[in-house]
């Protein structure tokens, strides 16, 4: 038994070593081919692209070096190789119709030449999206409480739930721009309801799935219907109430983008639907980056929230 | 195991009166009966043993007395008050130990002092020190096993310094050589504290080596079909005592076990 882990640690240990150590000279590659084989265009950059991969290659070298590179050394070895394929093929070569697909220096010239404008339509989009969320969350999480608590609520709320519910809250758009005071409200609206939704939802089955025996003990001991709801009901519920949490803000994703291609005059989809208009794809290619960051990152940190709130679970689903 | 550590001031023992109790469930509309008439007294500090066949309303008493429902007729009465629902006076403890999991073990025994907005760190870890869990106080419950789950759930009860402790078969899914050890801490618990007790169990022995009283049910609907005190010392409270065998053989054949093993 000991004989084969020690075979395979060592085995594993090579393998190991080769990535740890290939992942900078990789970058050194897409470095030297960038600097070194002349451009099929007349491209912005491609030296300071060259400097850039050059930099992630010595950056990664250290990290080998500090042996802190380990786990993603193989990621970043393949990362290296797939930027550096990528100018060679289209900066060099032309490979690839353009003006569709761009060259990593001209999506670099975008973000050096109009990080302003990105950053600032990344900021309208986040306060958007975190104000109709938000409330949204908080709305579903009030009324999925009440709809497995009060009989009354459930009996007016819930025929209204199973008409509105299903509908996807797009096609509420053209409606919610007409009856709203500006656009930017209406989308604030329909993003609050399609977060709203599936929140109220989970919340409500994770309230109706409480085992009334918790109710019990509480009572036993003169509990009154305040503490049921907020310190026995609402705790029990979370684990559901972050699942709703969770597709909440991936309606919420959608229905932002939505909403500012087709309406509200700022954001990250405002800046792509511009940018496609003017054929200045490389600017839309960098939105979409920008907003494929945003949206794992907003992930990433619910998911820590998660981990944190329920770490009386034994284990969980990581991100 | 036990020891003595009782910060809070001990209560006068609750006293009940249960006159002509009847209570049922609707099933598919037609009425099922589970309580049959049921009147007793307990004394202040008596520790009563409800026996019966399994499913035959001693549970439902218990929910009854505890205030967690109403009887459809008759009345339960506390030290002369009529009992309209649940009380700090009154504490239950299930057959499940029914912690909350998102609460650590401290801040389950807690829960009591919570509800009424009196957390104090101090009488929660005396509680824990009561039943030998004071070096668990900060793990999650998921991380018990079922013996030391109960155990919280019996310091979490006696946080409320209970002047009657009702217990609903509380060792029932318990290993034995666990369910022997926790016999003998609830009796002692009953013995330093001084509150008064009722316990529904199975088992026979169980009741005879606790309890100073013994009531003994029909199947459902529930009726009283034996009411007796165990007098016995407490050299007499062993297994193999001929007392005890003898009582329990006369319990089993009120129970309808005679000619059984």
């Amino acid at each position: 038994m000991s004989r084969v882990t020690t075979h395979e640690t060592t085995h594993s240990s090579v393998k190991d070593m080769v990535w740890r150590w290939g992942a900078g000279p990789c970058w050194g590659v897409a470095a030297f081919l960038t600097w070194w084989l002349p451009d099929g265009d007349d491209f912005p950059d491609t030296t300071l692209l060259a400097g850039l991969f050059l930099a992630c290659g010595v950056v990664l070298l250290i990290l080998a070096a500090l042996k802190r590179l380990r786990y993603w050394a193989p990621w970043s070895a393949v990362l290296g190789l797939g930027l550096g394929a990528w100018e060679v093929a289209q900066a060099k070569f032309l490979l690839l119709p353009r003006p569709f697909f761009g060259t990593p220096q001209d999506l670099l010239d975008v973000f050096l030449t109009d990080w302003k404008r990105l950053g600032d339509s990344l900021l309208h989009s986040l306060l958007l999206l975190l104000i109709g969320y938000g409330i949204g969350a908080c709305v579903g999480i009030v009324v999925g409480m009440a709809l497995g608590r009060s009989l009354r609520f459930r009996y007016w709320v819930r025929p209204i739930m199973r008409v509105i519910g299903p509908l996807p809250p797009v096609a509420l758009l053209p409606l919610a721009f007409v009856i709203m005071p500006s656009t930017r409200l209406a989308g604030e609206a329909l993003m609050a309801l399609s977060a709203g939704f599936p929140v109220a939802v989970l919340t409500w089955s994770g309230v109706a799935a409480v085992d009334p025996a918790y109710y019990d003990v509480a009572r036993t001991m003169g509990a009154k219907d305040r503490f049921l709801v907020l310190r026995v009901a609402l705790p029990a519920a979370t684990p559901q109430i972050f699942v709703g949490l969770f597709m909440g803000l991936g309606a919420s994703f959608s229905m932002l983008v939505v909403a500012e291609m087709l309406g509200v005059k700022s954001g990250l989809g405002f800046y792509m639907q511009w940018a496609q208009g003017w054929a200045a794809y490389p600017n839309m290619y960098a939105a979409l980056l920008v907003m494929a960051l945003m949206c794992t990152s907003l992930m990433t940190l619910l998911f820590k929230l998660r981990d944190y709130v329920l770490r009386w679970q034994k284990d969980g689903l990581k991100w | 195991m036990v020891k003595t550590a009782a910060t809070q001031p001990a209560l006068k023992p609750l006293s009940l009166h249960i006159d002509h109790l009847n209570h049922g469930y609707e099933a598919q509309g037609a009425m099922r009966p589970v309580l049959d008439d049921v009147s007793f007294d307990v004394a202040p500090g008596e520790f009563v043993a409800l026996l019966g066949p399994s499913g035959c309303g001693k549970s439902t008493l218990l929910r009854l007395i505890a205030g967690l429902e109403a009887p459809l007729s008759g009345t339960i009465e506390a030290d002369g008050r009529e009992i309209t629902g649940p009380g700090p006076d009154r504490i239950v403890m299930f057959q499940d130990p029914t912690l909350y999991p998102w609460r650590t073990v401290e801040e389950n025994v807690a829960l009591g002092l919570d509800i009424h907005k009196k957390r104090d760190p101090k009488i929660v870890r005396d509680a824990l020190h009561l039943v030998g869990l004071e070096k668990d106080a900060t793990s999650w419950p998921h991380q018990l096993s079922g013996g030391m789950a109960q155990r919280v759930a019996l310091a979490r009860a006696l946080v409320n310094n209970p002047r009657m402790l009702i217990l609903d078969e509380p060792l029932g899914k318990l290993d034995s050589l666990t369910r022997l050890t926790m016999q003998g801490e609830i009796r002692r618990f009953w013995q330093q504290q001084g509150f008064s007790a009722l316990m529904v169990t199975h088992d026979v022995e169980e009741a005879l080596l606790l309890a100073t009283r013994v009531l003994v049910f029909s199947p459902r609907p529930a009726r009283i079909v034996s009411d007796q005190p165990i007098e016995l010392s407490a050299e007499q409270r062993h297994r193999d005592d001929p007392h005890v065998i003898a009582l329990r053989r006369a319990i089993l054949e009120q129970l309808g076990h005679r000619n059984d093993w």
